[in-house]
């Protein structure tokens, strides 16, 4: 997309700020079930968007092509579209494109051109291909004429455009697909031109962010991660968290926990009271990636292959409700959503400030309280 | 010889219906105003000496004295003011360099005064911290580019500094001013977890147990410079230049050089200190990159080694080769920093105001990406803490001060300091005059200030709905510029009000 900033930050803003309603579902054991109950969760917290941006993110979608990287792009010229396919053809083994599967009839008005594309990955050193997939994704969305990348993972997929959330889900008739993890959000943007591309889940590889909040260390996160290469073109605080955990667990190759104590930290207070080695570890990961702590309000779950996590500020400023029930990890904007769909809780709280709910394939879900 | 031709500065004028001839004045002023009149039983006073510092009349007990500028002008001119008759004459009656203490005092553009902060309304809530935690704690040195964690446990990295505010106080050496106002900054800086920096005159022995909290300054003299000085730190500064003379040394006039200072120096009694301009051992910035890891060997690379330069043209270029060459932390000291003797002409025309060079500086290090790689302290004049959290906003880790620190004491920016009288009894050696200053006293002044200060920090912090101090850090969005143009706009890297 050419002019990407203008076209989401069409006044200049400092930021893009928008609040919104968020929702995810994960399957613990891995099989793939149908996004019914996220949409109608979704579709119950309607005061919580406006209907200028609704979206999903979906992992295990595509079981046929499970080791294909799937491309979702959405175009607004034919020429774009032409572009960015010789683009993909120069660097990727396309197996297979389509149009995507839309229902035309459900009244979301002036839709893109949406296609998919299966990228068959070289068969060695999955780091590398995954840097060239993030560079071509950025090339992409910032020099391409009309044409924007939704999601670019494995076995992953993001649908989203502007309108209620429910709208959304009827336009790419959500109910044909299956997958282990659901996200799902409702946007409330304060800046009145929406467009598809800005609306969420944003995505970056195979993380998936959806957000609700305002974060008030934008600026200093923002110079934090271009300092490492990422360009913010977005203007989003759901953009600088993708960048900033993209960062310190792809890249510094710290844990989700710990990422999670560089973001939402304890107080010094705290820190201070802790046994060694905890204190010296909380410490220096708080000394030495300050820049990176998300101050001020937000709750956000984030998606990756085999996980999925939920995190809220350190005050819990914004709401993040929590549930386990029949093999399912729920979290929520509200409580009574998660109740609405799922009969059976085993489960239902209400997450501290700054502690991370990590629900992983194969191991279960961690939430650990203790420190705080 | 003539007699001058000068003007008095100031008038002094005396309520004989209030003066009880009591002589606190005449023995406050070390300057020799005052005198008792046995004849006429009167209080007499020569104005002509009056550095107008206010002493006599803040402790005159009936308050029978006004000091205020000299009425008496010549004629109006825009080209040819008082100030530059006067130094003509002063040099037409003594052919030197014109001398002059404390930072520059020109009306130029003060650009804290054209920046304005942000707060929060509606989309996210602004924080109370009276009722909810606020943290400003912030360390000092060398981040790496990664953090390597191993088993749950963080690498050894680099020497990091720990304070408890982001407000250092800024070099003042043993020396320029008495010991009495530098334990006061010893003490004070111990009791709010901050530190105070050393000056180049080195550290007499009864304040290396502050060793914590000092951050030692190894100047172009080297004065007092030796293992323990160093080892006992909690810093080193090389110090490459000063605001308030950039390019210009120091001299310390031997007649200040007492026993006590000889040994804090580490040069014979009765000598003259001189500060050379350049260090002889520094012409180039490999030179500079070599005392670095000197210093750094000499303390098994457990302290964070910062360099102090002045606010030049080429600040930003200049710092980036500085932390290259090895530095942990860089300190930009800005067109208004303070001194304690230095010539007038430098003082009022050499520099860069700190607000431009720190946001230049913090740029081009985010540019080249190294700017999380060391920290930034600014200092230069700042007069409030609204001035110091524009600085983190700006960029800065921290800010020195210095003048802030000796107005907290009783320094009334007289701009004397380089006549070796201060009737404050700071900026000065005279046993007579230093006693003024009692570390008891000055100490708890100096606590309540950084600490009003970090009080109103956390206001305007909460208002902006952060609550550590490291979110504001080079967060430029949280300021806008107000009658600004164009160009200051793009070098602050803030908008305009309204934008």
């Amino acid at each position: 997309m050419l002019d990407l900033e203008l076209r989401n930050n069409p006044y200049r803003d400092d930021k893009v700020m928008g609040s919104c309603s968020v929702f995810g579902m994960m399957e613990m054991r891995g099989r793939c079930v149908k996004g019914e109950p996220v949409i109608e969760a979704m579709s119950s917290m309607k005061e919580r968007s406006n209907g200028l941006g609704g979206g999903f993110a979906v992992y295990g979608l595509y079981p046929r092509h499970s080791s294909d990287y799937a491309f979702h792009v959405m175009y607004e010229s034919v020429q774009g579209k032409e572009l960015t396919e010789a683009e993909l053809e120069r660097n990727f083994d396309v197996v297979h494109d389509e149009e995507m599967p839309t229902n035309p009839h459900n009244g979301v008005p002036d839709p893109p051109i949406l296609w998919r594309y299966f990228v068959s990955p070289p068969p060695e050193d999955g780091t590398r291909f995954q840097e060239l997939v993030a560079r071509e994704v950025t090339h992409i969305n910032t020099t391409v004429r009309d044409a924007y990348v939704f999601s670019s993972a494995r076995n992953m997929g993001v649908f989203k455009g502007v309108g209620f959330p429910e709208d959304i889900a009827r336009f790419f008739m959500l109910d044909e697909y299956r997958g282990y993890i659901w996200l799902a959000h409702g946007r409330f943007p304060t800046n009145t031109q929406a467009w598809w591309g800005g609306a969420h889940p944003f995505s970056l590889l195979d993380w998936a962010v959806v957000h609700n909040g305002e974060i008030s260390s934008y600026g200093t996160n923002r110079r934090f991660v271009e300092d490492y290469g990422y360009r913010c073109n977005f203007f989003t605080d759901t953009e600088v968290v993708a960048y900033a955990i993209d960062l310190l667990v792809r890249r510094h190759g710290l844990s989700i926990e710990m990422a999670s104590k560089v973001l939402a930290p304890p107080l010094w207070d705290r820190i201070d009271r802790m046994p060694e080695p905890k204190r010296a570890l909380y410490s220096s990961l708080r000394s030495n990636y300050a820049g990176l702590l998300l101050n001020g309000p937000f709750s956000v779950i984030i998606g990756r292959e085999g996980e999925m996590i939920g995190l809220t500020d350190r005050m819990k400023l914004r709401p993040l409700a929590a549930a386990t029930g029949s093999n399912m990890l729920y979290l929520s904007s509200e409580e009574a959503p998660i109740r609405l769909v799922a009969e059976d809780l085993e489960r239902v709280w209400s997450p501290l400030g700054g502690i991370p709910v990590i629900g992983r394939l194969g191991e279960g879900i961690s939430y650990d309280d203790e420190e705080a | 010889m003539l007699a001058t031709q000068l003007l008095a500065e100031f008038k002094i004028q005396r309520d004989e219906d209030r003066c009880i001839r009591c002589k606190v004045c005449a023995r406050q002023c070390g300057f020799e105003v005052h005198a008792y009149d046995e004849e006429t039983d009167r209080m007499v006073s020569d104005q002509s000496k009056c550095a107008g510092c206010q002493r006599c009349a803040v402790l005159c007990p009936t308050g029978a004295l006004t000091v205020a500028l000299n009425p008496q002008s010549y004629a109006p001119n825009y080209n040819w003011t008082r100030e530059r008759i006067s130094d003509l004459k002063r040099q037409a009656e003594t052919g030197g360099v014109l001398l002059t203490g404390c930072g520059n005092d020109k009306p130029m553009r003060i650009y804290w005064d054209h920046l304005v902060l942000d707060a929060s309304q509606v989309t996210n809530p602004s924080i109370d911290p009276l009722r909810e935690p606020m943290e400003l704690r912030t360390f000092l040195g060398r981040r790496p580019k990664k953090l390597e964690v191993v088993d749950e446990q963080p690498v050894d990295g680099h020497p990091q500094v720990r304070i408890d505010l982001p407000l250092i106080f800024s070099a003042l050496s043993y020396g320029a001013i008495s010991s009495q106002a530098q334990e006061s900054l010893a003490r004070a800086a111990t009791a709010v977890g901050t530190l105070f920096n050393s000056g180049e005159g080195g550290l007499p022995k009864a304040l290396r147990g502050y060793g914590d909290h000092v951050i030692v300054q190894c100047a172009s003299g080297r004065f007092g410079v030796d293992p323990d000085y160093l080892r006992r730190s909690a810093m080193i500064e090389i110090k490459i230049g000063q605001g308030a003379k950039p390019g210009i040394g120091g001299h310390l006039p031997g007649e200040k050089v007492s026993r006590s200072i000889s040994a804090a120096r580490r040069i014979p009694v009765g000598t003259d200190a001189l500060s050379p301009a350049p260090h002889h051992d520094i012409y180039s910035i490999e030179d500079l990159r070599t005392l670095i890891y000197a210093l750094k060997e000499a303390t098994n690379y457990e302290k964070p080694v910062s360099v102090k330069i002045a606010a030049v043209n080429n600040a930003a270029a200049i710092a980036s080769g500085i932390v290259r060459a090895g530095a942990d932390v860089i300190a930009i000291d800005g067109l208004r920093g303070g001194t304690g003797a230095a010539p007038k002409v430098i003082r009022d025309n050499v520099g860069v105001p700190i607000e431009m060079a720190l946001a230049s500086v913090d740029s081009r290090l985010r540019s080249e990406g190294l700017r999380n790689e060391c920290s930034i302290i600014a200092a230069g004049g700042f007069r409030c803490s609204a001035d110091v959290i524009k600085a983190v906003a700006l960029g800065a880790d921290a800010v020195y001060l210095g003048t802030a620190a000796l107005v907290a004491m009783g320094c009334t920016l007289c701009q004397k300091c380089y006549t070796g009288i201060c009737n404050w009894g700071i900026c000065t050696t005279d046993p007579y005059l230093s006693k003024r200053i009692n570390p008891d006293i000055a100490s708890k002044r100096l606590i309540a200030f950084l600490s009003a200060w970090a009080l109103e920090i956390k206001e305007m912090l909460g208002g902006m709905g952060i609550n550590a101090i490291e979110s504001l850090r080079g967060n430029r969005e949280h300021l806008r510029g107000v009658g600004l143009s164009d160009w200051e706009l793009e070098v602050l890297g803030v908008k305009g009000a309204g934008q």
